[in-house]
């Protein structure tokens, strides 16, 4: 029994050697990589194609919870801890609810599109944008770091507490400006 | 830097399997670039306000990308991303809010119809 074990334990480390000579971590990491950047860029389309603005909605969850993944497969745990609430569970909700709000009678055809020629205009602008981009990205010459081990909330709480103290106070007053704008526009200022 | 006259397969394989910086900055540039198109191609407020959020997400993609493949001391790139998800939750209340007064004042809220201000 110890020898059937000790073999299939042997077999089993042998394997694993190979795989990895043979670069499987890294396949494994780029199906995982694909598996995601497919989620999140096959939902973008669909959330500008999709005739019905609720599905819209949907898929636009669907993107950044992808993207959040993303940001975890980036060493960022804390990044996609955030980005789930707040646009995978606040946005996405306020969003809702604005369809809500502002409902139209037929569902089924209200998420409207220009004509053709605004079409065409469009995807030369967003394909030019995608070119230029793109080769950029690729042509340009990075000099890339191996992954710094650490923990990504200790981090980032030492930096905004010390280095960007400043920057945090105000991104607080700008939320709380954003908060008591949007509820006098949203009742009227005679209202609130 | 790659020399486009001389790449094999196996370069463009080794290309496609080492993910590195490059691969999230064409995602990135592939998401905005989305967006970009449903903003100048969606008639409706909310549709126009839902592709500008895709916009800032790919933007959120890139910082946080940099941060983990260039050679960085600290978490800066990710902080500054956390920036602009809290700037970008403060954009989206205050514009559904302008959507749902414009639709209580106006009753629509189609862009092409809130020309208002057009001489």
């Amino acid at each position: 029994m110890n020898d059937l074990l000790s073999l299939v334990h042997s077999l089993v480390n042998g394997g694993m050697d190979m795989a990895v000579e043979m670069g499987a971590p890294d396949l494994i990491l780029a199906g995982i990589f694909y598996a995601l950047a497919g989620v999140a860029v096959l939902s973008a389309v669909g959330v500008v194609l999709c005739r019905n603005v609720v599905h819209s909605a949907l898929l636009l969850t669907a993107s950044f919870i992808g993207t959040g993944c993303l940001y975890i497969y980036l060493d960022a745990d804390f990044m996609g801890a955030v980005q789930f609430l707040v646009y995978g569970g606040a946005v996405a909700i306020l969003i809702v609810m604005a369809l809500m709000l502002t409902r139209r009678d037929d569902m089924d055809h209200s998420n409207p599109s220009r004509g053709l020629f605004h079409q065409v205009g469009a995807a030369v602008v967003a394909g030019g944008f995608l070119l230029t981009m793109g080769l950029a990205a690729l042509l340009s010459p990075f000099r890339e770091a191996p992954a710094s081990p650490g923990d990504s909330a200790a981090g980032l709480a030492d930096l905004m507490l010390t280095k960007y103290v400043l920057p945090f106070e105000v991104a607080a007053i700008l939320l709380l400006i954003a908060m008591i704008g949007a509820i006098i526009l949203a009742k009227g200022a005679d209202e609130a | 830097m790659m020399d486009p006259f001389s790449l094999t397969f196996m370069d463009v394989f080794r290309f496609a399997t080492h993910i590195g910086l490059a691969h999230f900055l064409l995602l990135a540039a592939v998401l905005f670039a989305i967006g970009l198109f449903g903003l100048l191609t969606r008639r409706g407020l909310i549709p126009a306000l839902m592709c500008v959020e895709l916009m800032l997400n790919a933007v959120n993609l890139n910082l946080v990308a940099f941060n983990r493949y260039l050679p960085m001391p600290d978490l800066s790139g990710q902080l500054m991303a956390l920036f602009s998800i809290a700037v970008g939750a403060a954009e989206v209340a205050v514009g559904v809010a302008l959507a749902f007064r414009v639709y209580r004042d106006r009753a629509t809220v189609n862009l092409d119809d809130l020309d208002h201000l057009k001489g």
